[in-house]
């Protein structure tokens, strides 16, 4: 809300400056967002009248004006505003004058006529952002006077940023109720005075919405006159809280709202069919809003409607049809209560959002519709005169919200607060904000709550305003004590941080991408499942949420690879979405992409690609940390879509899929956009976190014997099965195996390959002799001949 | 005998001339050798006096120990020199760089996440996580923020459908864990979040850590000093840490918590505000099954993206999500 701070002070005047006021507004929880003059940095600016004025001789659009500035010799001044009419009175910069921007008047020769000064219009003074003709002042403006004296431009707009429980501060009203408390200072409302009814004319009000709306006040005023000009005060008091002056009756309803924070409406009387009822829409009813669209209304929207016809969205916005216009005559004003839950995000379900709607929404004082009507009325009348009718008030007492109280116990302010605050000063902040002791208890009070504090149902709302009044920057801060108990922590499962800053040493950087992806390129990747998709996506390329991490990383890539990287390592965690039948499986996974060398470019070596055994040893390295390797079995797979079919393993834990590691398809890569041969493995992080705790095991004090074995083998036999063969068959004693080559082309069969490996067997307790190591030999030997028609290589 | 003295002066030119282990060992030979012309020397003494004989002896013998003495040195020196040449030869340039990875980063935000955790847990507070797709109980209803709510408005959510949707922040988090623990409880809640809202200050997907503390007689006390320390501790400076009434539905009283953050042009103190706190209020209690006559609490939610960018001086939020390896690689 935005408000003048020479207004708030007609209500309440602290002895402190601005910056002491929007401070204490800010550390009581109304946050200033901006405080601003209300008008540009000018001097020298008076108030002058145009005595008689002439077209300039050499230009059309010039006028040479005569101007009295209160002086013994009228002025003459240059002018080219197309509104420059006698008599008319108008902000004058003299020759000496500064406007804003520090434009300094001097005395001038505009096409050859002597101009002494400048006729300013609202935009030289900062009044506006832009206008059409000068400035016109109120034909009594005394002439001569200093116009910032005049318009009270000395005064700042503060604009505070409310949070949705205080819907009571936005009105000057509210604001200085809090000021007035903060600052223990008086309030005071300026004084109403009820006009009293000259005829008797009034409409029924059918209250036909039960809750939704309890109480209508309304009164109808005659022969308004609509033409009249709404004074300058009225009118700047608008437009330093933001609001564009429109008429009269629009202007004083805005005052209402402004001032006491009873959003009001105007109804042109003559276009009203019979008596009003507020009742909830017909699905499908229509009405043309005042700002000209036409909406089509869902069922259960609350509307003011006569006989016939719906007339305005109550509370949010009127319709153009009976709005009052430049032939109105007879008007009705309407002052009613609407229930928030009625309000609460109707707007923007139309997408609208008014000053109305925005207060409604808050809470409305449900006692402030008579006091509301009498003050419009007053002002009304004063401005654009009328003959006033009876105020006439419909409502449904049992469906008002009730008077509340709360007990409040001081002790509990203590526990809470962490300090004890005396009785005294509780009581003084809480009847100052307007509570009422009803009555005091042993251990505290209860206190009534205002109608206007919607906030306040509990204890600990009272606490809070206490805190808030006391300054919460008053309050100590003790350290909290806690109980010694020791969180247990499995052993077993690592920290995520391991794999992170193993993935880092081998050179990955970490990335975080989006949760939501574009749907094509989940469908590229993942074409299997499809994806749970948003109802209201920022964007189509934010629509659906991915369900494996390597589109994201693979977009992250594609921008590095367009922005010259050439080598590119990426690794993410994160939650992925895989919506099965109605239920959604969200499991935290990892995944990682690599692009480019092997090694970082460099002096040394050779230049070469990184392949599959380059990532996958990253990932044996990551699960050798967590203890995960020893049960995970790379078996090769030919079953997901965007993996390259013979260069791609599935990761197994027993019979459970851990995740993939391969070459992307190529055609995905195509599809996909990506730079060129791109790897990537995802698995499940729950899995691959959980290792084992370390046993330990006697260390042999005798020697190692190692043999090393060539076998020529069909190139279709994995290495895998070759050591599961192995490790059966080569005795008890057997240590370790090694490959040390694996060689195919000039000298061996085609559709073979040559596998090289080393064999070690140590004993515990004593040296193995070539006898024993010699028999395991023979055995491995034969066991790979009669599986795998494994020959040894001569 | 005469000769002596000339013999020995070619053999030590000889020695000093020679430039290899083998040419010293052929002028040994060809003096102190069996057959050598010093040792040959020794064999002419039958042809002396006794009396000479002990005298020229020791002479020879000297002499020989001479040319031995010169052979050695010039032996050490040889193989001192060798070695300098051989290490003269291996010499290379040891500013060229070394082999191997070349280390990546862990993203700025997983590096500011992992500060915070690790602040929180040496004080007790254990991390928990839970489902980024949430239903509307967790993330709104039972966080006292129904339906009609204003603040609903604030969140901007994603939805999937009436029920369903992305949380707007970590709280659902709390609730879930209050529901299934008893007090007293001390956690924190890192994780994504998600507004549909993006612009230079907006990224539709976010990180907040939110922490929760509920025991028997905890208070605004608490928090505040709880959170004042952090917020030192975290920036590893004394800064000014003001606490400023605020609204959030599941916490009363609210607080907003502003540090200081440089000065403005009148010298004031510049305030900026960092994360929200507020003690737990009781129908948060009342729907997670905990009784609010018998214990409080407080709760606190911060951006992590926001801290890190005033951490490091990043000014562009958005660069933390297009993982462009020059932004990344600088978080080393």
């Amino acid at each position: 809300m935005k408000f003048s701070e020479n207004w708030l002070r007609e209500w309440v005047n602290p002895s402190i400056d601005t910056y002491e006021l929007v401070h204490q507004l800010t550390m009581a929880g109304l946050e200033v967002d901006e405080q601003v003059p209300v008008a540009g940095e000018f001097s020298g600016i008076v108030i002058g009248e145009i005595l008689s004025f002439e077209r300039h001789p050499d230009a059309d659009k010039l006028n040479v004006c005569v101007v009295n500035v209160g002086e013994d010799e009228p002025k003459q001044i240059v002018c080219g505003a197309p509104n420059v009419k006698e008599g008319m009175r108008i902000p004058v910069a003299k020759v000496g004058a500064v406007l804003p921007g520090n434009f300094k008047i001097k005395k001038a020769k505009l096409r050859g006529v002597e101009s002494f000064g400048m006729c300013c219009a609202e935009e030289e003074l900062g009044l506006a952002e832009s206008s059409n003709g000068l400035m016109e002042l109120k034909s009594d403006a005394p002439i001569g006077m200093c116009i910032r004296e005049y318009l009270d431009l000395d005064d700042i707009a503060i604009d505070v940023d409310l949070t949705p429980n205080r819907g009571d501060c936005l009105s000057i009203a509210g604001l200085a109720r809090e000021v007035g408390t903060l600052t223990r200072t008086a309030v005071t409302e300026p004084s109403i005075n009820n006009v009293p009814a000259v005829h008797d004319e009034t409409r029924l009000v059918a209250l036909n919405a039960g809750k939704a709306c309890s109480r209508y006040v309304g009164r109808i005023i005659k022969n308004v006159n609509v033409g009249a000009l709404t004074p300058i005060w009225l009118q700047e008091k608008l437009r330093r809280s933001g609001i564009r002056s429109i008429d009269p009756v629009v202007d004083v309803t805005n005052y209402v709202l402004l001032e006491l924070g009873q959003p009001m409406h105007a109804f042109d009387l003559a276009q009203l069919d019979g008596d009003i009822q507020v009742r909830m829409s017909d699905s499908g009813e229509k009405l043309t809003l005042l700002d000209g669209q036409e909406v089509e209304l869902t069922e259960g929207t609350l509307v003011i409607a006569d006989q016939s016809k719906a007339l305005a969205m109550a509370g949010v916005m009127g319709g153009e049809a009976s709005s009052v216009t430049s032939e109105t005559v007879d008007i009705l004003f309407e002052s009613a209560f609407f229930d928030q839950i009625a309000i609460a995000g109707k707007a923007r379900s139309y997408g609208l959002h008014t000053d109305s709607s925005h207060r409604f929404e808050r809470g409305v004082d449900f006692e402030l519709q008579e006091k509301a009507i009498e003050r419009a009325t007053q002002l009304l009348v004063d401005i654009a005169g009328g003959e006033v009718g009876p105020v006439f008030v419909s409502e449904n007492i049992k469906d008002l919200p009730e008077g509340r109280t709360v007990e409040l116990e001081s002790a509990k302010v203590e526990s809470l607060l962490g300090l004890k605050i005396s009785d005294s000063e509780i009581e003084e902040i809480l009847t100052r904000l307007g509570l009422g002791v009803q009555s005091k208890t042993e251990s505290g009070w209860i206190f009534d709550i205002p109608s206007y504090r919607f906030d306040i149902s509990i204890a600990e709302d009272l606490i809070e305003e206490v805190g808030r009044i006391y300054g919460y920057n008053n309050l100590p801060r003790t350290l909290p004590v806690a109980d010694m108990e020791l969180l247990s922590e499995p052993e077993v499962e690592s920290p995520l941080s391991t794999v992170r800053s193993q993935l880092v040493s081998a050179g990955y950087q970490e990335a975080i991408t989006y949760s939501f992806i574009e749907p094509k390129t989940q469908k590229i990747f993942d074409p299997k499942i499809t994806p749970k998709a948003l109802a209201n996506p920022i964007s189509a390329d934010m629509a659906v949420m991915r369900t494996s991490l390597i589109p994201g990383l693979a977009k992250a890539l594609q921008y590095n690879a367009n922005r010259q990287q050439s080598r590119i390592r990426l690794f993410e965690t994160g939650q992925v979405f895989i919506p099965q039948g109605d239920s959604l499986l969200q499991v935290d996974r990892i995944a990682g992409v690599v692009y480019g060398g092997r090694s970082p470019e460099s002096w040394h070596g050779v230049k070469e690609p990184v392949d599959f055994f380059d990532i996958k040893g990253d990932l044996e390295a990551v699960l050798e940390l967590t203890g995960a390797l020893d049960s995970v079995e790379f078996v090769s797979t030919q079953e997901h879509p965007a993996f390259h079919p013979g260069q791609t393993a599935k990761l197994m834990m027993g019979d459970k899929s851990v995740g993939y590691v391969g070459a992307i398809h190529p055609s995905v890569e195509q599809r996909a956009d990506l730079p060129g041969a791109v790897f990537a493995f995802e698995l499940e992080l729950g899995l691959i976190l959980q290792g084992k705790i370390p046993e330990f095991k006697e260390i042999s004090k005798f020697p190692e014997v190692r043999r090393d074995l060539a076998i020529l083998v069909e190139e279709s036999v994995n290495v895998s099965k070759i050591k599961e063969s192995i490790e059966q068959n080569s005795g008890e004693f057997m240590n370790s195996i090694s490959i040390f080559d694996v060689y195919q082309g000039k000298g061996i069969e085609d559709g073979h390959k040559s596998i090289a490996l080393g064999l070690t067997w140590q004993h515990p307790e004593r040296t193995l002799n070539d006898d024993e190591v010699n028999q395991d030999v023979s055995a491995v030997v034969k066991a790979l001949d009669e599986k795998y028609q494994a020959k040894l290589r001569s | 005998m005469e000769n002596l003295k000339p013999l020995v002066e070619t053999a030590l030119n000889t020695v000093m001339a020679s430039d290899s282990a083998q040419a010293l060992d052929q002028i040994r030979v060809q003096y102190l050798g069996k057959k050598g012309e010093l040792t040959q020397l020794l064999k002419g003494l039958g042809g002396l006096s006794a009396e000479e004989r002990p005298k020229a002896g020791a002479k020879i013998n000297e002499a020989k120990q001479e040319v031995q003495k010169a052979i050695n040195a010039r032996k050490d020196e040889l193989v001192a020199q060798e070695l300098n040449l051989k290490l003269a030869n291996e010499t290379i340039d040891v500013t060229l760089p070394g082999r191997g990875q070349e280390p990546g980063s862990i993203h700025p935000v997983t590096r500011t996440l992992e500060r915070v955790e690790s602040f929180f847990a040496k004080v007790g507070f254990q991390v928990e996580q839970g489902p980024e797709i949430e239903d509307d109980y967790h993330n709104f209803e039972a966080l006292n923020i129904p339906g009609h709510h204003p603040a609903r408005a604030m969140h901007d959510t994603f939805y999937f459908d009436a029920n369903t949707l992305l949380r707007t922040h970590t709280s659902p988090v709390q609730v879930r864990t209050m529901e299934s623990s008893e007090p007293p409880i001390r956690i924190i809640c890192p994780g994504r979040v998600y507004r549909c809202d993006s612009d230079m200050t907006h990224t539709p997907m976010f990180h907040q850590v939110e922490g929760l503390y509920v025991d028997k007689k905890v208070s605004f006390a608490d928090l505040k000093s709880l959170i004042e320390d952090f917020l030192k501790v975290f920036f590893e400076r004394d800064l000014a840490v003001r606490f400023r009434p605020s609204y959030f539905p599941f916490t009363e009283p609210s607080a907003e918590v502003d540090i200081e953050w440089g000065r403005n042009a009148d010298g004031s103190i510049k305030w900026l505000e960092v994360m929200g706190c507020g003690m737990v209020h009781p129908k948060v209690f009342e729907s997670s099954g905990i009784d609010p006559k018998e214990y409080t609490g407080f709760a606190f939610g911060l951006g992590i993206e926001r801290l890190t960018m005033l951490r490091y001086g990043v000014n562009d939020l958005r660069m933390f999500f297009e993982n462009d390896l020059r932004f990344l690689n600088q978080f080393k």
